[in-house]
């Protein structure tokens, strides 16, 4: 059975159709790649998934268990966390703190002194400006806190949204290549990512996304080799 | 050494507090200036001020209408320990008594336990205004309650004749409250038994002892966890959220406890005044309060208690003489108008032209918390708009 399974969901801001019925599969231990262009709807795939726009209809099953229309802020507790688009820290919390507030739902200290741990290992930037106040970060370290303070709820699907977003590219690769190495540590993830190129590099799968549907789904290899792929999103005439 | 540094200055304010009695006693026969009164409704005030910081300061709720748990309060006090309801006759550890030593009409229960009682009453009304309400953010919130607060006194106005109940009596309002006492004690202690009116100081302790409740609650709210939540709702929701808080919970517990401490404050007030009157509790007081909040700084414990000490002091004291100057410079220059016009009653003219001076200069009030000077002086802010700020 898959770790989430979306069958055909349809979200709607106001009026807009947004989502014409999206349907994915991810399973355990991968890592699965969105991809596609402005307004294709990936990021409101990930908002519909965790809670913050219940789809209308269409069904989120996760571990087994339906999901959708579970409030935005019962998800953490199952297991779902995400690094949103535009990070959305708490600037005017230190770094320590933002940390704290990703496992605010937690009570063991002994399970979150370890994650603290982790997170530092795998950021070893973020350890060095523990006290500094989050919003006075680079963009590339704010992302990095982004994706630490998911991690801190210890969670099974981690949710992220465009984190190569206004990033050089070198730190973009550095920052992938952290989340290929949480991904191996044993986290599923969900990729949404307009840097098609990095995505596919990275992932087991792939989906792509077309005004609110799925027009291709198949191994993140063969995808980089599809020519439409190659043409309308990795830059290749 | 630093545990000094860190409670050198709260130990010497309270212990400057607690001998008040002692140096107002030494200014009355010195300069004759007594402070008690003044001081006693300026205390009530911090008290209101501390628990409005907690839906403003520490929650970031805009709260238009906190006069209204300060009347739910103060009525509380009037129908539990006066002669009211003359339909029942209920006493339990009550200062009420009669001459003739018959049963006294009404109900008189102690003025300990009807605090209480009256904490518990704002403290649910809250909850039962919040709830459907705390889903609104912003200029919503406000609206609502700004109407919360206009309701409330408008319900006690029109409260004498509910299908010919008459719980509040109207514009009259309720008269002779009972005084707070504890009567078991022995005659030496006698202005503690039955709090009077000539001995203020069995007041000012009282009213001291619940501030100071409401400093320590408020202190260790700021640091807890429900703390930390408050500030990460007011900085993003949606990101808080994300983090496994409900929000609407959240700024529940924000507008329940201010409730608890407006209602604390107004049973107090409604003993010491012994009157409640409707018109006691307009859309002004809230502001008044609000302005004590902002003007002091939000969301700072010491800057709230000055702000409130000042704008209260302003009140009795400041406005007063500047209208005694106003007056003799008028008499000296032989100006009719300057001669005889009354300061105290343009308070608010004078109120609204700080507050408005306040928020162009230092906006972050007097004594500013750390975070909310910098959401106060963010120019990109971090909003909610839906990517949020993004800062590279």
């Amino acid at each position: 059975m898959a770790l989430l399974e979306i069958e055909d969901i349809h979200s709607y801001y106001g009026h807009i159709h947004a989502l014409q019925g999206v349907s994915l599969t991810v399973e355990e231990g991968e890592i699965v790649t969105l991809i596609g262009s402005n307004g294709a709807g990936k990021t409101t795939t990930l908002r519909s998934i965790n809670g913050i726009l219940p789809p209308r209809e269409g069904r989120i099953v996760f571990g087994g268990e339906e999901i959708q229309g579970t409030p935005a802020h019962d998800m953490i507790s199952r297991g779902i966390a995400q690094s949103p688009e535009g990070r959305r820290i708490f600037h005017r919390m230190t770094v320590l703190e933002n940390l704290e507030m990703g496992a605010y739902h937690r009570n063991d200290r002994a399970g979150i002194r370890e994650d603290m741990d982790r997170v530092f290992e795998l950021f070893p930037r973020l350890r060095e400006r523990i006290k500094q106040e989050s919003g006075t970060m680079s963009g590339g370290e704010q992302q990095m806190l982004a994706i630490g303070r998911a991690l801190m709820s210890r969670p099974k699907l981690l949710l992220l949204d465009e984190p190569s977003m206004g990033l050089a590219p070198v730190l973009v690769e550095r920052i992938f290549d952290i989340i290929k190495d949480i991904n191996r540590q044993g986290t599923t993830i969900l990729l949404v990512e307009q840097n098609a190129n990095v995505a596919l590099e990275i992932a087991t799968r792939g989906y792509v996304l077309e005004t609110g549907t799925i027009v291709n789904e198949a191994p993140a290899a063969q995808l980089r080799e599809d020519p439409k792929v190659r043409e309308a999103y990795l830059g290749e005439i | 050494m630093a545990l000094l540094r860190r409670y050198a200055l709260p130990v010497v304010l309270i212990v400057v507090a607690l001998l008040f009695p002692l140096w107002n006693s030494f200014l009355e026969e010195t300069v004759d200036v007594n402070l008690m009164y003044p001081v006693i409704v300026i205390t009530v005030y911090i008290m209101l001020a501390l628990g409005l910081n907690i839906v403003v300061g520490f929650a970031g709720l805009l709260d238009l209408g906190f006069v209204a748990f300060y009347a739910l309060g103060a009525y509380v006090v009037a129908w539990l320990a006066s002669g009211h309801f003359r339909q029942v006759s209920v006493a339990f550890g009550t200062t009420a008594t009669s001459i003739t030593g018959e049963e006294v009409p009404g109900i008189h229960l102690s003025f300990w336990l009807v605090l209480v009682l009256a904490g518990a009453f704002t403290a649910l009304c809250g909850v039962i205004i919040g709830a459907p309400t705390l889903r609104l953010r912003g200029d919503y919130l406000a609206i609502v309650t700004l109407g919360f607060g206009e309701i409330i006194p408008r319900f006690f106005q029109n409260g004498d004749d509910l299908g010919g109940f008459n719980l509040t009596n109207g514009t009259i309002g309720i008269k002779a409250i009972d005084s707070p006492g504890f009567p078991f004690l022995p005659d030496s202690l006698s202005a503690w038994q039955r709090f009077g009116t000539l001995e203020l100081y069995p007041w000012f302790y009282t009213i001291l002892v619940m501030v100071l409740v409401t400093i320590y609650v408020n202190v260790r709210l700021q640091d807890s966890r429900l703390g930390r939540a408050w500030i990460s709702v007011r900085e993003d929701e949606t990101a808080a959220a994300a983090m496994g808080i409900n929000p609407v919970t959240t700024k529940l517990w924000a507008y329940a406890l201010g409730a608890t401490f407006g209602g604390f404050a107004g049973a107090f007030y409604g003993a010491f005044i012994k009157n409640v009157f409707p018109t006691s509790f307009s859309f002004n007081v809230s502001i008044f309060i609000l302005l004590m909040v902002v003007l002091g700084g939000m969301g700072n414990i010491y800057g709230v208690i000055l702000g409130a000490i000042v704008l209260q002091g302003t009140n009795f004291f400041l406005l007063p003489q500047i209208k005694t100057w106003v007056n003799s410079i008028g008499e000296a220059v032989g100006n009719q108008a300057l001669a005889t016009v009354d300061i105290p009653k343009y308070s608010f003219f004078i109120f609204g032209i700080m507050l408005v001076l306040m928020m162009l200069f230092r906006p972050e009030g007097i004594i500013p918390n750390r975070q909310r000077a910098e959401e106060l002086h963010d120019e990109t802010g971090s909003g909610d708009a839906m990517g949020g700020a993004i800062r590279a």
